[in-house]
């Protein structure tokens, strides 16, 4: 499973308090915490809170300065990203496109000469699609695109757009269905990612529907995750469920394992 | 008609293990011996990496192993030599190493003291300068007192030793740790049990960068299938990520053939089976060469046909 540490990110008021003041520690801490409980990737969101590249660039070397895990640049401007991915030590994933054209033959380029990875959301210029069907079309046209610029299915990370559950519950199983239709498109499959926290936008039981889908996702092809990493129980079950799926060979220790 | 690209890509490196030291190391070996590092599967050139071949060990034993008389015989009057036997192995046999066993431990045999079993590691380690593998005779709680001065006997070697289960694990380390040795995991044929014994390596503080994995061996028609089934498993785990399955993997293949009635008893007791001086080192041939295509990267071997036979396969397929 591939672990994307949502926290650092200016939607949290402590990450934007500390970007507009400069304060370092915070983020410092954030990456190590995320670090420690064993995140693959650590995303890095500069949100609304400024449209200046220096400003994600700042958050990136601070990030850098304590992590030597490679980091989720959260952004779907180029401009940003043209400062941003030159930074990176380690090759990014690009955070995010969406299946529209113009925005792949901005971003791909970026990603294709950094030989970083993508999120592609699975949405076009109608926005968010309501249908499995046309999650499945928007991917197609995702990986299709981005084989055109020679990235490979493996840098694809195809992302079917979460929604809130208590307000669109009906949207819970087209997602699941058209995650396991992703990973049928190629061989190897393209990895297949969700920004989780969104299921459980607005409810009184967030870890429980957060873990709860997560496993059902991986029932259907998820394989890395956007996600609070720290949030022990669900990183468990989500290792529980790779055994589960035979992802991972089985040893009494795998949790332990996992957390040393 | 085009043909198709069906070469795999793999995400990581199998650990690369060097066993011996030099002088400029620390220890006495004219030699060191590399294996692992490969990107693909065995053999598959074409695919990825395949930087080190496997290696043959020589089987040598401080007290003669209870052996079929083809197989002593062909060894010649060494066998009740240790040095002797280690340096024909060497000389004779060209193997790039040596496995030592020390059968003479064993409480129901000679029960020899662990005193002179570490006289003995000294004694070959003077007689050849090829790196060595050490195990003790097989009874945990003997090889918890014969390891640890056989390991010290061989100090700064950086020896193989053999081997750490989920029972006898934190002696194997500790001696290891203080001798600066290499570690055999080993589990009986069980890839669970395998990855959980990596485990506790991990966390008793010893790099897994210096453990060569062990699921124990099957000899043709014995469960032969499932060890084949279980390294190969382990080594697509590896390839595919799994860093506690990404280790190189030894076969006891010589240990294992010799005990079986397949390589023990002549024609006058299985008919219609052919010689034993030639069906013996044909078995072991047979189970070292589809043990490599699993994805064993040290062979244990013991007659000398069957190594020049191992030899052979191996030139041929990664030479």
């Amino acid at each position: 499973m591939i672990f994307i540490g949502e926290r650092i990110n200016t939607g949290f008021k402590d990450i934007k308090a500390a970007v507009e003041n400069k304060d370092a520690d915070v983020l410092k801490e954030w990456a190590v915490k995320q670090a420690k409980a064993g995140a693959t990737y650590l995303d890095v969101n500069l949100g609304a809170v400024s449209s200046k590249p220096e400003d994600l660039c700042w958050m990136i070397e601070q990030v850098q300065a304590v992590s030597d895990l490679p980091l989720s640049i959260d952004t779907n401007k180029p401009s940003m990203l043209k400062e941003a991915v030159p930074l990176c030590k380690k090759p990014p994933l690009i955070n995010s496109t969406t299946a529209v054209d113009e925005k792949m033959e901005a971003i791909f380029p970026i990603v294709a000469e950094a030989g970083a990875s993508i999120v592609g959301l699975v949405m076009d210029e109608e926005g968010s699609p309501k249908s499995a069907d046309k999650r499945v079309e928007n991917a197609g046209k995702l990986l299709a695109k981005a084989m055109e610029f020679d990235i490979s299915p493996e840098q694809l990370f195809l992302d079917p757009i979460v929604m809130p559950l208590k307000y669109m519950q009906e949207q819970a199983q087209e997602i699941l269905s058209a995650a396991g239709q992703f990973k049928l498109f190629s061989d190897p499959p393209p990895h297949i990612v969700c920004g989780l926290s969104n299921i459980s936008n607005g409810t009184t039981k967030k870890h429980l529907i957060n873990r709860t889908f997560a496993i059902m996702l991986v029932a259907n092809g998820l394989d890395a995750v956007i996600c609070d990493v720290t949030d022990e129980d669900l990183v468990n079950a989500l290792l529980t469920a790779e055994l589960v799926m035979n992802k991972q060979i089985y040893a009494d220790g795998y949790i332990e394992a996992f957390h040393s | 008609m085009q043909i198709p690209e069906v070469s795999e890509k793999w995400t990581a490196p199998i650990n690369t293990v060097t066993i011996g030291a030099t002088k400029d190391q620390g220890g006495t070996r004219g030699k060191t011996v590399t294996v692992g590092g490969q990107t693909t599967l065995p053999f598959l050139t074409f695919e990825g990496e395949l930087p080190n071949k496997p290696v043959i060990a020589g089987f040598v034993a401080d007290t003669p192993p209870d052996w079929p008389d083809v197989l002593k015989q062909a060894i010649g009057k060494e066998i009740e030599s240790p040095t002797e036997w280690a340096q024909k192995c060497v000389q004779e046999y060209k193997v790039d190493l040596i496995n030592l066993k020390l059968l003479g431990a064993d409480p129901a045999g000679k029960d020899e003291s662990p005193e002179e079993c570490a006289k003995v590691v000294e004694a070959v380690l003077k007689a050849v300068d090829v790196p060595i593998i050490l195990w003790g005779c097989g009874d945990d709680e003997k090889d918890n007192l014969v390891l640890p001065d056989c390991s010290q006997a061989a100090k700064g070697e950086n020896c193989l030793i053999g081997s750490a289960k989920e029972t006898n694990y934190r002696t194997v380390v500790a001696i290891c740790k203080s001798d600066k040795h290499k570690i055999i995991a080993e589990a009986p044929v069980d890839i669970n049990i395998g990855k959980q014994v990596n485990i506790l390596l991990q966390d008793a503080g010893f790099d897994l960068k210096d453990v060569v994995m062990f699921q124990t061996t099957a000899a043709l028609g014995y469960g032969f299938d499932y060890v084949y089934t279980i390294l190969e498993r382990a080594r697509t785990a590896g390839l595919k990520g799994d860093k506690l399955m990404a280790c190189p993997q030894l076969c006891d293949v010589g240990g294992e053939v010799w005990r079986i009635k397949e390589a023990v008893v002549d024609e006058d007791v299985l008919p219609g089976w052919g010689k034993l001086a030639k069906r013996g080192p044909m078995w072991e041939a047979t189970c070292a060469s589809v043990y490599l295509q699993a994805g064993a990267d040290i062979l244990v071997m013991a007659h000398p046909e069957a190594i020049k036979n191992v030899q052979a396969t191996i030139e041929q397929f990664a030479g």
